[in-house]
C-alpha cells in the first residue's frame, strides 16, 4: 500500500509540475563535444548483438591456420576481412550431451544460448538476457529481437516460459522505435504528455493484483506471473522515460522509414534486403540509446533460392561433396551468403559514426552455430565469432583455440566483460568457470 | 504421488462409496458414466490470441479493431492448448497487450460506442461519476474475469479511473483506461483454475463454480462463459449434476459451439503452420497466400460439416468426398466449379463433391494436409508420413539419430529421373534409419501423386507413381486405400479422444485418469463416433472439474525437469 501512494504522490507531483523539472534524466548521457562519451567523462554504454546462424562452416575452410594475433582469415571468413582486427576467432569449441538424446540443430542452440539443455518450465534463461539485465535495465527496451527469415521464433528466453518474440518485419520494427511514442532526444522542447501519465497511473492497478494471485499459485506458475509482472514493470519504465525530458545524444538521428512491401519469406532475396533494413534500425536504436541489446536470428534452415528444389537445410544431407572441390557447392554459396550477410549487417553500424568512433566499436557482437558440421551433425569443433571490443572490454584481432573445452566459456568470457556477475556458467559438462582470458581486455 | 498412495487414494474412493450405501447406488444410476479417476493438477493458461479475440468480439461487438498482435504460441506435446499452461508474457508481448488494451478501450467507450457499451452515462463527462465508473467495471469486470472482482480489485480500477480524471478530465477517457489497464490484467490474460474443497470428496479438491465456467467455455467455445453460465456458476447450479448438464446441452446448442471446435481442429492440425507456409513461385505459380487461407478454410469446413452440421461419424473427415471450394482452390485440384449466381462466374465458396473414381477424398488429400508438411520446392514423403502419424494417429516418431552418414543416400538423391520411392529406398538399407522411416514412407509415399502444393499429379521425374503401401498390417493401392486405412485405424478415434481430453484440461491427461479416457474411448464407439457426444460426455466428467490438493513442491520439480524441449526454432527440420 505504502509503494502505491508514493507512486501515486509522485505522478500527481508530475502533474503539478514539480516533478517534470527536477527529474534526474533516466538517459543520463550527455555526451561531450566528441560524442565519444558522455559529458561526465563516463564512456558510451557496451552494446550486446547476439547473432546466431544454424548449420555453420565447412570444416577445413574456416579455421585460420595460426594461432594469436596476426591470424589471416581463412576462405569461408574472408568476406570479414574488413574487421580482422577488430574480431576474434574462437575455434574447438563443444558442445556436451550429457547422455540427453541430440536434438539435432537443435541441442547445440541451447548450449550456446542458455548454458544448458532444456528443464522444461525450469529452464535456464538464455545469456543475452543476463546481459540485458546489467547494460540495457534503464532503456527503454531492455532488449530488440529480430528475425531475419520469417516466423516469430526467439532463442532470447526468460524463465518461466517467457520468451521474447522477433520481429520479422522491418516495417513493423520501425514503427516500434521511431514511431509515435518515440521521444527524439535532441528536441528542445519536452512537454510530458498527460496521456502518458494517466497510463502510468492506472497500470499500478495491474501490480495492485500482485499479491492475491502470488497467494493462490503453485510454483512452477509463480515463476510465469512473476515473469508477466516483470514485464509490467518494463512498461511502467517506458511510461516513465516518456515523461522525463531525455538528455540530449549527439549522435542519434531518426532513420529514415525505408522499409517496403514486407516480405518475411526464406527466399535470399528477401533475407538481404531484411539485413540492411533491420541493420540499419540497430545502429540507429543504439545510436539513440533505445536499447543496447539486440537478438538476431538468421533462422537458415529454411532458407532457399528461388526455384531450388531444396533448402540449405536439404542439402547439407543430401548434395554430395563435389569430387574436385572436395566440399558441398551449393551448401557452400549457402554459407557464404549467410557470412556476407553478417558482414553487411557489421559494415552497416560501422559506418554509423559517434564522434570518431561507430556503433560497432562500443559492440560487442556474438556469431555462434548449431554444429561442428551441420552435415554430419557433430558437437565438436564448433566456431564462434566476436567482432568489436565493446569499448574497449574486449581484446581483438586473436584466433584462439580453446581445444574441446565446453563452449559455455565463450559466454561466460562475454557475460563477465559486458558486467554480469557470474563466476561460472552452464551445467553438468557444460559449466565451466574458465574465461578465455586472451580476448578479455 | 506414489504408487502406495494411489492405490490408498482408490481404496478410500471404494470405502467411501461403500459407506454411502444405498444413497451410493443412487448416485451412480444417476451418474453412469463416472469412473474412477485420480485427479490430475490445476493449471494456469494464458489466454490464446484466439481466445482474446473471442471475448474482445462477445462483449464489445464485431466491429471492435483490436489493432496488435499477440505473442507467439508455444506448443507442447503437440498442442497450443497444453502451451498455454506454460508460456508467461515477454516484455515486448506486454508491449502488445498493453497497446490492444488501449485501443479496444478507447472503442468501448468512444461517441458510437458508449450508449450501447456503457450500463449508465455520467451527467457531465467534465467530473467524474465515480457511481457510474463502479457500475461499468463492475460489469466489465465480471465477464473479462470470468468472476466478481473482489472488492480491492475493483477499488483499485475505481480509483485508478479517478486519478486518470484529475489528469485528463474527462470521464470517458478516464474509464477507458481502467478498462485497458483491466484487459493488460493477469486476471483477464490467464485462466487460472481456482480450486476448493470438494465437500463431496474431502480428498480432493474441485474447480470452484466460476473456474467451471470458464473450464467448459474455453473447451466449447474458446471463448469466455456468457452472462448465463457465470450466473449458474454463481448459484451453485454448475456443482449439481442437474444444473451441469442443462449448462452443457445449452452450450452445444449453441453456434459459438462452431469456433470451439474449428479451435481445436486448427490447433490440433498445426494450421498455425500456415502463417509461414511459402512455395517457390517458379515451381508452384499457382500457389498464393489466398490458396493458402482458402486451403486451411477448406479443412475446416469439411470437418464442420462431418461433425457438426450433419453430425457423423468422425472417422467421416478422412473419407468424405464432400467439400467446399473456392476459385482459387478450383484451379490447384483443376475441377470445374458451377456457380447459381447469374452471370455463371464463380464466387465465395461452393460445395463440391470428389467423383468415386478420384483420388481424392477426406481432410489427408486436401492441400491443408499435403502442401503443409511439404518443403517449399517438393513434396516430401517422410514429412506426410511424420505428420500423419503424429497429428493424426497420436504416436511419437523418434528423432532421427545425430550422427548420420549421409554418403549412402547421397548418390540416389541425386541420381536423374529417380522417383521418390526409389530415392528413400536407401533408408532401409541403414539398420539406425529403417526402424522409422519404414512408419513414415509408406505412408508419404501413397500419397505421392500430390505434389508439394497437393496438385494432382500421375508422375515423379517422369517416372510412374507406385502410391501402394501399407499401415499397420492394413494394405492398400493408393492414397484412398490409405486414408481408409486410417478411417479404420483405432487410433485415429482415441487420438482425437486424447487430444479433446487435454485441450480441455490445458495439459495431459495424467496417468491416474487413464481410466477416464478409457471410458471416453468406449463412449465414443457406442455413440456411432459423433464428436457431439464425445464433446458432451467430456464436458460432464467429473475428471475435468476435480484436481488433486497442491502437490509437494519436489515433485512438482521433478514432474517439470521431465517436460520435453521447448525451446525448439520453428524452422528445425
Amino acid at each position: 500500500m505504502k509503494g502505491k501512494l508514493t507512486r501515486r504522490t509522485m505522478l500527481r507531483g508530475m502533474l503539478g509540475g514539480t516533478a517534470v523539472g527536477v527529474g534526474l534524466p533516466l538517459l543520463n548521457c550527455f555526451l561531450n563535444d566528441n560524442g565519444t562519451a558522455f559529458a561526465n567523462g563516463a564512456p558510451l554504454p557496451p552494446l550486446f548483438v547476439s547473432w546466431f546462424q544454424n548449420l555453420g562452416f565447412n570444416p577445413g575452410r574456416w579455421k585460420p591456420e595460426t594461432l594469436g594475433a596476426g591470424y589471416q582469415n581463412n576462405v569461408e571468413l574472408k568476406v570479414l576481412d574488413p574487421f580482422r582486427e577488430r574480431m576474434n576467432v574462437i575455434s574447438g569449441l563443444r558442445y556436451f550431451m550429457d547422455g540427453r538424446p541430440l536434438e539435432t540443430h537443435v541441442s547445440g542452440v541451447q548450449i550456446a544460448t542458455m548454458g544448458s539443455l532444456p528443464l522444461g518450465a525450469q529452464s535456464d534463461s538464455s545469456l543475452d538476457t543476463a546481459i540485458a539485465d546489467v547494460i540495457g535495465a534503464r532503456t527503454r527496451y531492455r532488449s530488440l529481437e529480430i528475425a531475419l527469415s520469417g516466423g516469430r521464433q526467439s532463442l532470447s528466453r526468460r524463465r518461466g516460459g517467457a520468451v521474447n518474440p522477433s520481429e520479422p518485419s522491418p516495417a513493423a520494427l520501425y514503427a516500434r522505435l521511431f514511431g509515435a511514442d518515440f521521444r527524439d532526444p535532441n528536441d528542445a522542447e519536452f512537454t510530458p504528455d498527460v496521456q502518458v501519465m494517466a497510463r502510468r497511473s492506472v497500470l499500478t492497478a495491474v501490480g495492485d493484483e500482485r499479491r492475491a494471485m502470488m497467494q493462490r499459485l503453485g510454483t512452477a506458475d509463480r515463476a510465469r506471473l512473476e515473469e508477466y509482472f516483470t514485464s509490467v514493470r518494463q512498461i511502467e519504465q517506458q511510461l516513465n522515460l516518456e515523461l522525463q525530458k531525455p538528455a540530449p545524444i549527439a549522435a542519434c538521428r531518426l532513420p529514415e522509414n525505408r522499409a517496403s512491401e514486407e516480405d518475411p519469406g526464406r527466399a535470399v532475396a528477401a533475407v538481404k534486403q531484411n539485413n540492411e533494413l533491420f541493420a540499419e534500425l540497430v545502429a540507429h536504436a543504439a545510436a539513440c540509446d533505445q536499447t543496447r541489446v539486440f537478438n538476431v536470428n538468421f533462422g537458415t534452415q529454411g532458407l532457399r533460392t528461388p526455384g531450388g528444389v531444396r533448402d540449405w537445410h536439404s542439402l547439407t544431407h543430401e548434395e554430395p561433396i563435389d569430387p574436385v572441390l572436395g566440399y558441398q557447392k551449393e551448401v557452400t554459396w549457402f554459407i557464404d551468403f549467410a557470412t556476407a550477410t553478417f558482414a553487411e549487417f557489421l559494415h552497416k553500424l560501422d559506418r554509423y559514426k559517434e564522434g570518431e568512433g561507430s556503433v560497432l566499436d562500443r559492440a560487442l557482437v556474438l556469431w555462434q552455430t548449431d554444429h561442428g558440421y551441420a552435415r554430419t551433425h557433430t558437437m565438436d569443433e564448433v566456431p564462434a565469432l566476436t567482432i568489436g571490443g565493446a569499448g574497449g572490454r574486449f581484446r581483438t584481432g586473436l584466433h584462439v583455440n580453446i581445444n574441446g573445452d565446453p563452449s559455455t566459456r565463450v559466454g561466460l568470457t562475454v557475460q563477465q566483460a559486458l558486467g554480469v556477475p557470474l563466476n561460472s556458467w552452464g551445467r553438468l559438462s557444460n559449466q565451466t568457470s574458465r574465461t578465455i582470458t586472451e580476448i578479455v581486455a | 504421488m506414489s504408487k502406495q498412495q494411489g492405490r490408498t487414494r482408490r481404496w478410500q474412493w471404494l470405502a467411501g462409496l461403500a459407506a454411502l450405501g444405498v444413497v451410493g447406488v443412487a448416485v451412480m444410476a444417476l451418474r453412469p458414466q463416472q469412473v474412477p479417476f485420480e485427479p490430475g493438477e490445476a493449471v494456469t493458461r494464458r489466454l490464446s490470441a484466439e481466445q482474446y479475440e473471442n471475448i474482445v468480439r462477445d462483449l464489445f461487438g464485431e466491429d471492435i479493431e483490436l489493432g496488435g498482435r499477440f505473442e507467439p504460441e508455444m506448443r507442447v506435446d503437440g498442442l497450443f492448448a497444453i502451451g498455454a499452461s506454460h508460456v508467461s508474457i515477454s516484455p515486448a508481448g506486454m508491449e502488445q497487450y498493453d497497446a490492444m488494451g488501449r485501443t479496444v478501450a478507447a472503442q468501448v467507450v468512444d461517441e458510437a460506442h458508449r450508449d450501447a457499451l456503457l450500463p449508465c452515462q455520467p451527467q457531465d463527462a467534465g467530473t467524474f461519476d465515480e457511481a457510474c465508473a463502479r457500475t461499468f467495471l463492475q460489469d466489465a469486470g465480471l465477464l473479462l474475469y470470468r468472476r466478481p472482482m473482489a472488492q480491492s480489485q475493483l477499488d483499485s480500477y475505481v480509483t485508478a479511473a479517478r486519478e486518470a480524471h484529475e489528469l485528463l478530465g474527462d470521464f470517458y477517457q478516464s474509464v477507458g483506461l481502467s478498462l485497458a489497464a483491466m484487459l493488460a490484467s493477469p486476471s483477464f490474460l490467464f485462466f487460472e483454475e481456482v480450486t476448493e474443497p470438494d465437500p463431496r470428496n474431502p480428498d480432493q479438491h474441485r474447480l470452484d463454480g466460476y473456474s467451471k465456467a470458464s473450464q467448459l467455455s474455453f473447451f466449447l467455445w474458446n471463448s469466455a462463459p456468457d452472462k448465463a453460465l457465470l450466473e449458474a456458476a454463481g448459484s451453485g447450479e454448475l456443482h449439481t449434476r442437474a444444473g451441469l448438464r442443462r449448462q452443457v446441452d445449452r452450450m452445444l446448442d449453441s453456434p459459438r459451439l462452431e469456433a470451439g471446435l474449428r479451435a481445436f481442429f486448427a490447433d490440433n492440425y498445426l494450421f498455425s503452420d500456415f502463417e509461414t507456409l511459402a512455395k517457390d513461385g517458379q515451381l508452384f505459380p499457382k500457389f498464393s497466400a489466398q490458396v493458402a487461407a482458402d486451403a486451411r478454410e477448406q479443412t475446416l469446413r469439411t470437418i464442420m460439416d462431418v461433425v457438426l452440421h450433419r453430425d457423423a461419424d468422425f472417422r467421416e473427415v478422412f473419407t468424405t468426398r464432400r467439400t467446399f471450394l473456392t476459385p482459387e482452390l478450383a484451379s490447384v485440384y483443376r475441377v470445374p466449379l458451377f456457380s447459381e449466381v447469374p452471370n455463371g462466374a464463380p464466387e465465395g465458396w461452393h460445395a463440391f463433391e470428389f467423383p468415386e473414381d478420384d483420388p481424392r477424398g477426406g481432410i489427408l488429400t486436401q492441400v491443408a494436409f499435403t502442401a503443409l508438411h511439404s518443403p517449399a520446392g517438393r513434396s516430401s514423403p517422410t514429412l506426410r508420413g511424420k505428420a500423419l502419424r503424429e497429428v493424426v494417429l497420436c504416436q511419437k516418431v523418434p528423432a532421427p539419430p545425430g550422427d548420420i552418414d549421409f554418403t549412402q543416400f547421397e548418390d540416389l538423391a541425386n541420381a536423374e529421373g529417380s522417383t521418390a520411392r526409389e530415392r528413400l529406398t536407401a533408408h532401409s538399407s541403414v539398420p539406425s534409419c529403417a526402424g522409422c522411416h519404414k512408419i513414415m514412407d509408406p505412408i508419404g509415399l501413397a500419397m505421392e501423386h500430390f505434389d508439394g502444393i497437393g496438385e494432382l499429379r500421375m508422375t515423379d521425374n517422369g517416372a510412374p507413381i507406385d502410391p501402394s503401401g501399407d499401415l499397420d498390417g492394413t494394405s492398400y493401392n493408393d492414397a484412398d486405400g490409405l486414408t481408409q486405412a486410417v478411417a479404420q485405424h483405432p487410433a485415429a478415434t482415441s487420438c482425437v479422444v486424447e487430444r479433446l481430453s487435454a485441450r480441455a484440461l490445458g495439459r495431459l491427461v495424467a496417468r491416474g485418469e487413464r481410466p477416464w479416457i478409457k471410458h471416453l474411448n468406449d463412449s465414443f464407439g457406442d455413440s456411432g463416433y459423433r464428436l457431439r457426444e464425445l464433446l458432451r460426455e467430456i464436458s460432464l466428467s467429473e475428471a475435468l472439474y476435480t484436481v488433486a490438493p497442491t502437490r509437494p513442491e519436489a515433485e512438482a520439480v521433478a514432474a517439470l525437469s521431465a517436460l520435453p524441449a521447448t525451446l525448439i526454432p520453428e524452422d528445425a527440420p
